[in-house]
């Protein structure tokens, strides 16, 4: 795939822009200002970026916990997110939810999901609506490699293929879940062929590589679209920070992290993007630029906001009622 | 000259007055559609959906597989998404597959996004003892899903209520845990032709008595009533309550009859220990202290998995005879 040099900026754009933000939500967490967990997206950038560019304002997206990126380059203010981090009214879910929980009704975000697996029914009942109402617009539901342990996630996957619903499956396989590395918990690792089982369809793409995501996304989604019933995507991936902000990350070697740092997805894409001529090294610090604004007004918003009276503590638990 | 008509009555049963609602809600709104296990093929396990898949579609009528997290979460996403769900599992001993999308995505999800969504969802389950089925078969849960924020519980116990709750909680923007006790499906009784939508927001006075106030709901509802026919032999007047809801309760109407009868027995077929009978109890000691004349008593299950032998199985739930020594106890109780 060739992009053009407005689209190849864009990639760069929004990868920078996840990668910047992270950045940033780690150093305030060092600074108390954002508290909570904390899962930071780094490294992974390419997945949420190539696969939002094949979806549509009529797509659906669930989510896991790590979703700053999957929010921020579906179109949710940064200012929106950090604030909900802050915990501030202002916020995406007015400061209920966190870091984990970033909802958007706007662009059909239904949030960061913290139960591991829990998003993937969510995402089938969905489709099933879409199909039922006869409506355009697939249910994009991503998950770890770790949610594929999960009954939930075979249940999600024999009830989408048997009812031919339009949800898109996507696997970000970073080969750990916190601690336990992919082949210490499955007896067999190939994810392909577990959703094969099930009849989806599906493939193993490098999410290392923004134009290969986008590309199999792309595919992916049309598949979707036309009728034909589930699509799994398995990327490939490597988160380069530790799990959580608690994490002392035992369980891997400095060296292992090193080598997939190697195959950062930004540094990977600016290089053969001013190689093939895509883009003029100049514009790569104009990004920097407009996104180091982005961020600090982002955090201007947050600073600014304000906290949620206590009084609405119990708002929203139910619908309010008209009364009779 | 204008002759009144008395409203024409049918005798019917639990059962089938809770398919005229599903019938009824199917009819009337293209979003409602049921799914669960052995809702189309089979009928229902309990044959409430008997002859539905015929008259509706598979579409509309959706046999799942065993995957009770899955279609449970399924039915969440749908809600979310537009459609008026219903989803039955089989029996609330099942329902603990689901816990987690019940708890963790139903009732929550509109509070965790700051109102922007909501979950429209009725889940139907049986409860209860009393058919020898054992542990596993057995338990009523119902108290334990009143604990939660974000839904609503509701508990039918008679023909109007089977008729007419299912509406009212498909209306309703948040969702709705509906229990029904499997000793009820079989319970015949006359219900008005054009029984409809009833409200579920309010407990019910079902007997009227001035000495003691038993509170009730669900399948205990037919043993507190004969209970208090014996008690009234005794030259007790009981008025029996049946809650309908379990959350949110309708203190109201309890402390309201406790304010004639400042006297109450609690029967509950739950656990007794952080049962629903002791929310009620507490909220009592916190709201009416000074109405009570005695101690109240609860009647509830004995605190044992439930065992098949029948008279272990009885030995183990309210009966009529423990309802009615509890509430001569309590009658009799003078300081
Ligand atoms: C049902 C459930 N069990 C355990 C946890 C604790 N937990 C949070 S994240 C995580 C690892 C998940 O790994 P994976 O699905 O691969 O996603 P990743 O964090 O690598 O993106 C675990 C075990 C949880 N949140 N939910
Ligand atoms: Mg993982």
């Amino acid at each position: 795939m060739t992009p053009s040099p407005e689209f190849a900026r864009k990639l760069l754009y929004e990868m920078v822009r996840i990668r910047r933000f992270e950045e940033k939500s780690a150093e305030l967490y060092s600074a108390g200002k954002i508290r909570g967990f904390l899962h930071l997206y780094i490294g992974e950038e390419a997945i949420a970026t190539g696969v939002m560019q094949a979806l549509r304002p009529e797509d659906a997206i669930f989510a896991t916990y790590r979703e700053h990126g999957h929010a921020l380059t579906r179109g949710l203010s940064a200012g929106a997110i950090m604030a909900e981090m802050y915990g501030k009214l202002e916020g995406c879910s007015r400061g209920r939810g966190g870091s984990m929980h970033l909802f958007d009704a706007a662009t059909k975000f239904y949030g960061g999901n913290a139960i591991v697996c829990g998003g993937l029914p969510l995402a089938v009942g969905y489709a099933l609506a879409q199909k039922m109402q006869q409506r355009a617009g697939l249910a994009a539901c991503f998950f770890g490699e770790g949610a594929v342990a999960e009954g939930e996630f075979h249940e999600s996957l024999n009830l989408a293929s048997l009812w031919n619903v339009p949800a898109l499956f996507l696997c970000e396989n970073n080969l750990y879940a916190m601690g336990t590395a992919l082949e210490r918990s499955e007896a067999d690792t190939n994810l392909v062929e577990k959703a094969a089982s099930y009849h989806v369809q599906g493939k193993s793409v490098d999410g290392m590589d923004v134009l290969a995501v986008l590309e199999a996304a792309q595919q992916a989604t049309q598949f979707v679209r036309d009728g034909n019933g589930p699509y799994f995507l398995e990327f490939r991936t490597y988160r380069f920070r530790a799990h959580s902000m608690f994490d002392a990350e035992l369980y891997r070697s400095k060296a292992e992290v090193e080598r997939w740092k190697q195959r950062c997805p930004i540094a990977g894409f600016s290089a053969r993007a001013i190689c093939e001529g895509w883009l003029m090294p100049e514009m790569i610090d104009a990004i920097e630029t407009e996104v180091a604004r982005e961020i600090a007004q982002a955090v201007e918003f947050a600073e600014a906001g304000t906290w949620e009276p206590v009084e609405t503590l119990t708002s929203d638990v139910y619908t309010a009622r008209v009364q009779a | 000259m204008t002759i009144a008509v008395a409203a024409s009555v049918i005798t019917t049963t639990y059962r089938e007055a809770l398919r005229m609602a599903l019938r009824e809600a199917l009819q009337r709104d293209p979003r409602v559609f049921l799914m669960g296990e052995d809702v189309g093929c089979y009928g229902g396990s309990y044959a409430v959906s008997k002859g539905l898949l015929e008259e509706f579609g598979e579409e509309r009528i959706r046999d799942t597989p065993l995957s009770e997290s899955g279609f449970v979460g399924a039915g969440i996403g749908a809600a979310l998404n537009g459609m008026r769900p219903i989803v039955e599992v089989m029996t609330c001993n099942f329902s603990l597959l689901a816990l987690d999308q019940i708890l963790n995505n139903a009732a929550t999800l509109r509070h965790m996004s700051g109102g922007q969504f909501s979950v429209p969802l009725v889940i139907r389950m049986a409860t209860g003892a009393g058919r020898q089925l054992a542990a596993q078969h057995s338990h009523s849960f119902e108290g334990w899903y009143a604990h939660i924020p974000g839904i609503r519980v509701v508990t039918p116990a008679t023909l109007e209520d089977a008729r007419g709750m299912l509406w009212t909680a498909l209306m309703d923007p948040d969702p709705v845990v509906m229990f029904e006790n499997v000793l009820l499906y079989n319970l015949e009784g006359e219900l008005a032709a054009d029984a409809g939508a009833v409200d579920i927001d309010r407990a019910a006075v079902r007997r009227l008595g001035d000495d003691i106030t038993l509170v009730t709901y669900g399948g205990c509802l037919y043993k507190t009533l004969q209970a208090a026919e014996r008690l009234a032999t005794q030259n007790v007047s009981a008025e029996v309550i049946d809650l309908r809801t379990l959350r949110p309760l309708d203190m109201t109407t309890v402390l309201g009859s406790l304010a004639k009868t400042h006297r109450m027995v609690i029967i509950d077929e739950g656990w007794k220990s952080g049962s629903l009978a002791a929310e009620i109890m507490a909220r009592v000691m916190e709201q009416a202290f000074y109405e009570l004349d005695a101690p109240i008593e609860r009647v509830c299950s004995a605190e044992v998995p439930i065992p098949y032998a029948r008279h272990l199985e009885q030995a183990a739930i309210p009966q009529v005879d423990t309802i009615f020594a509890a509430a001569l106890r309590t009658v009799n109780h003078h300081v």
